[in-house]
């Protein structure tokens, strides 16, 4: 019997879920036993799947579509590419991770909290999987669900207003993106006579200019909301401020992936020339957003905030990097994504643990921190080095090639956003002074016990993670690179029939012919 | 032998490692142990790569090593690799060497601190940057070791974190040199998007077919790089971090100083040079840059009462110098110069330290004198460094700094102007220096009785790396004498194979032959000498004869003198113009742009909304005659609408 891998790692949680209905809500320590067990078997299974994927493989893998609303030509179409599967991968490690550092945090109502979390990995990691346009967007929609819960029900005072601004922003750009959806269906049975959601069907379909124009700002505007892209970004402080740590965990490390893992999966595919039309756009709100969100965030009160508006900044390399569409910002794009997941959770984490310590997370209620808990400060200070990019750290491979793939497109606004790596350092290492060093002045702060060995076990992964990546990156670059030469060579096809001459560009992109065969072919084939 | 050559950086880190994750758990003796013995190793192994590569034919000295690829994404491939050449092979003996003794020296002055573990741990993970640094046979490598001794200058300056001016002191510096990574960043993406490799030998046999000789690429590329330089070794407008180094522990200093950091951009220099022979006009501004740095850091530390910021100063100066070199495409100058400044500039503040150490963690020289007594190791160390720098003949530093002032004037790229700055500025140095000579070691003792109780000579792991100092910083120079002499200039020679140009212009031979006009060099050395044995005497005359004359001479420039003490008020003048309008602007776009517009919009919306439903709400009342009501309006309006539109 071939196992359904993807089917197996999405809804595994479920199993979880389905369990703790039958444990009383009284039996905490069950429930958490149960989610932590749960939780880390869906890791084991993800880290199985990162095993087997074939780094040689062009085009989706462990892929399967079988019918499901067969009267509306809705399929269960999964599959990976290697894009997809760090992302699932970094979506499991995280919930284990966050399971583990809600342990003590939360202590109401401990069963729906763990219920919602295992239902949001579920909705998390099967948008990753989605090839059917359908069944992206009711795992987009789905895991608004918990996530709402997980804001509104154990989040701090102002938790109701952070989660329904929350789900009225993302609500408001998933509407917009639920019309272009319905759109592309009937285009798409205008143009072939038969219905279909299916990524891969509607990418053979030839869209006019102008319907590519509307339908790529309708999927844009989901998106954009969810990466936040400046400035749709209102949203974020207050859903990070409020969440519990482990919801802002998800939240950074997760969510905000879905809208630049949409762009990737989405809009650069299905609207090639949209996304030349729009692209200047995209990368000025880029590079604004980059320079704002570091600006904001120096002058934060609140490290939680402070974290959350850094995020904004870094998600702006992100989709910097993904417009300057060629195989090096690309890449730095996509493993910004990942580096940003788990630098920013950590950061997360890390500022969790003293708020259950303190009950406060305003930098002035701090100072000294490094002589009552050195251990603390110590991996504060390697996460901090990370999130700024420090060579040998995952920030930097990131944040390098993102700059340099921009770099060959616009000098200009490679230049500006370069400067964000100079305020990346301003505002963190200021925060960290302020947090950690100087003498101990509060007396709450003086007798602070430093990590438990529980929360050394959430944040020695996390180290081991950073210090990988930013050595030895190789194994995700051999992953990730046959899928973004893929979604490139369909842009730089648009491209040539643009210009009609080959510019220095295409040349970059197209210097190995046979894997564009390849490629063309692979597209057929998956029909 | 060359398969070895990673070790050279790996021991340390190593080090690091051990010391690092055992923090609190291992005995000081050990952690002494380790700390030193892995850059000790680092050493020997140095020596003996050194002596492999000379036994090799001149042209054969060029040994690569590929542990890993590290980033290969698309066409972009950058791997792990070392270079060993004659000039990473000098560097790495100096900086092993040098932080050799560092380390010894450290195990004496550091005893009593309760940072003992962490400080070893540091001082390890700064020798592997920079070891990384000078062994990296690619720009990105290299960037490695660059950001990594950026990051330990920040961690060892603001060791007593608990100070606050000690963290702003280490958070300055890591903030100041990222401005110039910023630079370096932008150079490199500049190479790699014309040359499409960032492999250092790739790079400099590709440059000559993409870049115009003397074109505006080229020439931004070198600039940008420079920028680099620029924060790293602390040079106008940039340099504003390195004084306030001397936060940190004083073999710190000593180590930042002198045998690594500051090095970094001169060395990066050095290592590209063929990219700046094809950009003159960026070599101008290397060079105008490197000797107006000299003369102004030189005129600052004429008037600094701490003993330790004196070094500095003369550290951002001296700098200058290697920049001039450089400058003026006498690169094989800048790396001597280097060379011997590495010995006797940590000589003095490793002497330093002993005084402080001596003094009770004194540092005012006002608050000294006369302890040439007291300290009979430290006193004659130190003399010896004070005659090297000053640029007595003989010692170590008349040989580099009088081959820059030659070069200077006499290269294809010198100027008589730049000559005369140079010359200047030799002379500044030798006042100032002996003046901190004088007013620590000559004269009243001006401690309070407390403190002269106190008084005593280091202990000897303190004492011997300052006699060893003292040693080099005599032989140091005498590997590169010029040819003047009738000798072979031993050091000149070892760097051919890396300094002959790789590129020739039209124009002819560009790398500096000098040497030609030897009645010209023979005057030029006798002014230099002649400028700086006045300046000797001055300072006696001031700060040991007749201390009225230097307080009456105060007094009269007490305009200058002001300016002077107080920096120019550089700092001052930065935190008005850029800290300060950055930090306010911040909170402008957060309170008002982000606060009140952005998330007023959305909110705004959000209202309009509810609004609207409160008044559409009174439509749904669920009362049959107001129902009937709007029925009806309807009909007639669309009757009316049939007849009359």
């Amino acid at each position: 019997m071939v196992i359904d891998w993807l089917t197996l790692v999405i809804f595994f949680p479920l199993v979880g879920v389905v369990l703790m209905l039958f444990i009383p809500a009284k039996y905490q320590d069950t429930i958490k036993g149960v989610s932590l067990i749960i939780a880390f078997l869906t890791m084991l299974i993800s880290f199985g799947i990162y095993y087997m994927f074939d780094t040689l493989g062009n085009g989706m893998q462990f892929e399967i579509n079988e019918a499901w609303i067969v009267s509306l030509g809705i399929n269960y179409h999964l599959g990976i590419d290697g894009i997809s599967l760090l992302l699932i991968v970094l979506t499991t490690v995280l919930t284990v991770l966050c399971i583990l550092s809600s342990w003590n945090a939360i202590t109401v109502n401990v069963k729906g909290y763990y219920i919602s979390m295992l239902f949001l990995s579920t909705g998390m990691i099967g948008v990753f999987c989605a090839l059917d346009l359908f069944l992206f967007y009711v795992f987009w929609e789905v895991m608004l669900i918990p996530m709402y819960f997980i804001i509104g029900v154990w989040g701090g005072p102002r938790k109701i207003y952070a989660a329904i601004k929350f789900v009225l922003f993302t609500m408001f750009g998933s509407l917009l993106m639920l019309v272009a959806l319905l759109y592309i269906y009937f285009e798409y049975a205008r143009f072939s006579g038969e219905y279909s959601f299916d990524l891969f069907k509607i990418m053979d379909m030839p869209l006019a200019f102008r319907p590519q124009l509307w339908l790529f700002g309708a999927f844009a505007l989901a998106f954009a909301i969810k990466v936040p892209l400046f400035p749709f970004h209102t949203w974020l402080p207050d859903a990070h401020v409020q969440a519990p740590t482990a919801g802002s965990v998800i939240l950074a490390g997760v969510l905000l992936k879905m809208g630049t893992y949409g762009f990737v999966r989405i809009c650069l595919p299905l609207f090639p020339q949209a996304t030349l039309a729009y692209l200047p756009y995209i990368c000025i709100l880029a590079v604004i957003a980059i320079i704002y969100g570091a600006l904001v965030s120096m002058v934060q009160k609140d490290v939680k905030s402070l974290v959350a508006f850094s995020s904004v900044s870094h998600m702006g390399f992100v989709m910097l990097g993904m417009f300057a569409l060629n195989v090096e910002g690309l890449e730095g794009s996509v493993i910004q994504m990942i580096n940003h997941g788990i630098s920013t959770g950590a950061l997360f984490l890390i500022v969790g643990m003293i708020y259950e310590r303190r009950h406060t997370r305003l930098i002035d209620d701090f100072g000294g921190l490094a002589k009552v808990m050195p251990a603390f400060s110590t991996f504060f200070m390697i996460v901090v080095l990370s999130s700024i990019g420090l060579p040998f750290t995952n920030g930097f491979v990131g944040e390098f090639l993102i700059l340099l793939g921009t770099f060959k497109e616009n000098i200009t606004l490679a230049v500006f956003a370069t400067s964000g790596v100079v305020l990346a350092a301003c505002y963190m290492l200021w925060m960290y002074q302020r947090v950690i060093f100087g003498k101990v002045t509060r007396p709450e702060n003086e007798n602070l016990p430093d990590l438990t060995a529980r929360e050394k076990l959430i944040l020695v992964p996390l180290v081991l993670l950073i210090f990988w990546i930013g050595i030895y990156p190789k194994p995700l670059f051999d992953r990730i690179e046959p899928a973004v030469k893929q979604i490139l060579v369909r842009i730089d096809r648009i491209r040539l029939a643009a210009n009609g001459d080959v510019t220095e560009n295409n040349k970059m992109t197209f210097t190995d012919e046979s894997s564009v065969k390849e490629v063309v072919f692979d597209e057929r084939g998956s029909e | 032998m060359f398969d070895y050559i990673f070790l050279v950086p790996l021991i340390p880190l190593l080090g690091f490692i051990f010391n690092g994750l055992l923090i609190g758990r291992v005995p000081r003796p050990l952690i002494s142990l380790v700390g030193c013995l892995t850059v000790g190793v680092s050493f020997i192994l140095s020596v003996f790569l050194f002596f492999a590569l000379k036994s090799l034919p001149a042209e054969a000295r060029f040994i690569e090593q590929v542990l890993f690829s590290w980033i290969p994404a698309g066409s972009f491939q950058v791997d792990v690799a070392f270079l060993l050449d004659p000039l990473s092979a000098v560097m790495i003996l100096v900086v092993s060497g040098v932080g050799f003794l560092i380390h010894v020296y450290s195990v004496g002055y550091m005893h009593s601190d309760p940072g003992y573990g962490r400080y070893f741990a540091f001082l390890n993970l700064f020798t592997f940057s920079m070891l990384t640094l000078v062994l990296a046979n690619n720009f990105l490598l290299m960037f490695v070791g660059w950001e990594g001794v950026g990051l330990c200058s920040y961690l060892l300056i603001g060791f007593w974190f608990e100070k606050k001016s000690a963290s702003d002191a280490g958070k300055k510096a890591f903030i100041v040199n990222r401005i110039g990574d910023f630079g370096f960043l932008l150079g490199m993406f500049l190479i790699f998007w014309q040359v499409g490799s960032l492999h250092f030998d790739t790079v400099m046999k590709t440059a000559p077919l993409v870049f115009t000789a003397g074109g505006g690429l080229i020439t931004a590329a070198c600039i940008l790089l420079f920028v680099g330089a620029i924060g790293k070794s602390a040079q106008i407008p940039l340099y504003v971090w390195l004084p306030d180094a001397m936060e940190g522990p004083t073999p710190v200093s000593a180590l930042i100083h002198a045998a690594t950091m500051v090095t970094a951009g001169v060395y990066m220099i050095a290592r590209t040079h063929d990219l700046y022979l094809m950009a003159p006009d960026a070599l101008m501004v290397v060079a105008v840059i490197g000797a107006a740095t000299a003369f102004f850091a030189a005129t600052i530390g004429l008037a600094q009462n701490d003993i330790k910021r004196v070094l500095a100063y003369s550290t951002v100066s001296q700098l200058g110098y290697m920049f001039l070199a450089c400058g003026v495409a006498s690169f094989a100058a800048g790396i001597f110069h280097l060379m011997t400044h590495a010995f006797f500039k940590a000589l003095l503040f490793l002497g330093a330290g002993s005084v402080i150490h001596a003094m009770s963690a004194e540092q005012n020289m006002r608050k000294m004198g006369g302890l040439k007594k007291y300290l009979p190791i430290t006193y004659p160390t130190m003399l010896v460094a004070t005659l090297a720098i000053a640029g007595i003949p003989g010692f170590s530093g008349f040989f580099s700094k009088d081959e820059i002032l030659w070069k200077s004037f006499s290269s294809h790229y010198g100027h008589p102007f730049l000559w005369v700055i140079g010359f200047v500025t030799a002379g500044l140095t030798a006042f100032y220096m002996f003046r901190l000579i004088y007013l620590t070691f000559h004269g009243q003792e001006r401690m309070d009785d407390k403190t002269r109780h106190h008084l005593h000579e280091s202990p000897r792991t303190m004492t011997v790396p300052l006699v060893i100092l003292a040693v080099l910083s005599v032989v140091g120079g005498w590997v590169g004498m010029p040819h003047l002499f009738g000798v072979t200039n031993y050091f000149e020679h070892w760097m051919e194979p890396v300094m002959t140009p790789g590129y020739n212009a039209s124009e002819g031979p560009l790398l500096a032959s000098g040497g030609s006009d030897t009645g010209m060099e023979i005057l030029l050395m006798v002014l230099s000498v002649g400028l700086v044995l006045a300046a000797i005497y001055a300072a006696r005359y001031y700060y040991q004869k007749n201390i009225q004359a230097a307080t009456a001479l105060r007094e009269k420039l007490s305009g200058l003198n002001k300016l002077l003490v107080n920096k120019y008020y550089v700092d001052e003048i930065y935190g008005a113009v850029i800290v300060r309008p950055v930090v306010y602007g911040s909170i402008f776009l957060w309170k008002v742009v982000d606060v009140v517009l952005i998330d007023g919009l959305a909110n705004g919306l959000a209202t309009i909304a509810r609004d609207m439903a409160e008044v559409l709400r009174h439509m749904q009342s669920g009362q049959v005659r107001r129902y009937a009501t709007l029925f009806v309006t309807g009909v007639l309006l669309v009757i009316a609408y049939f007849v009359f539109g």
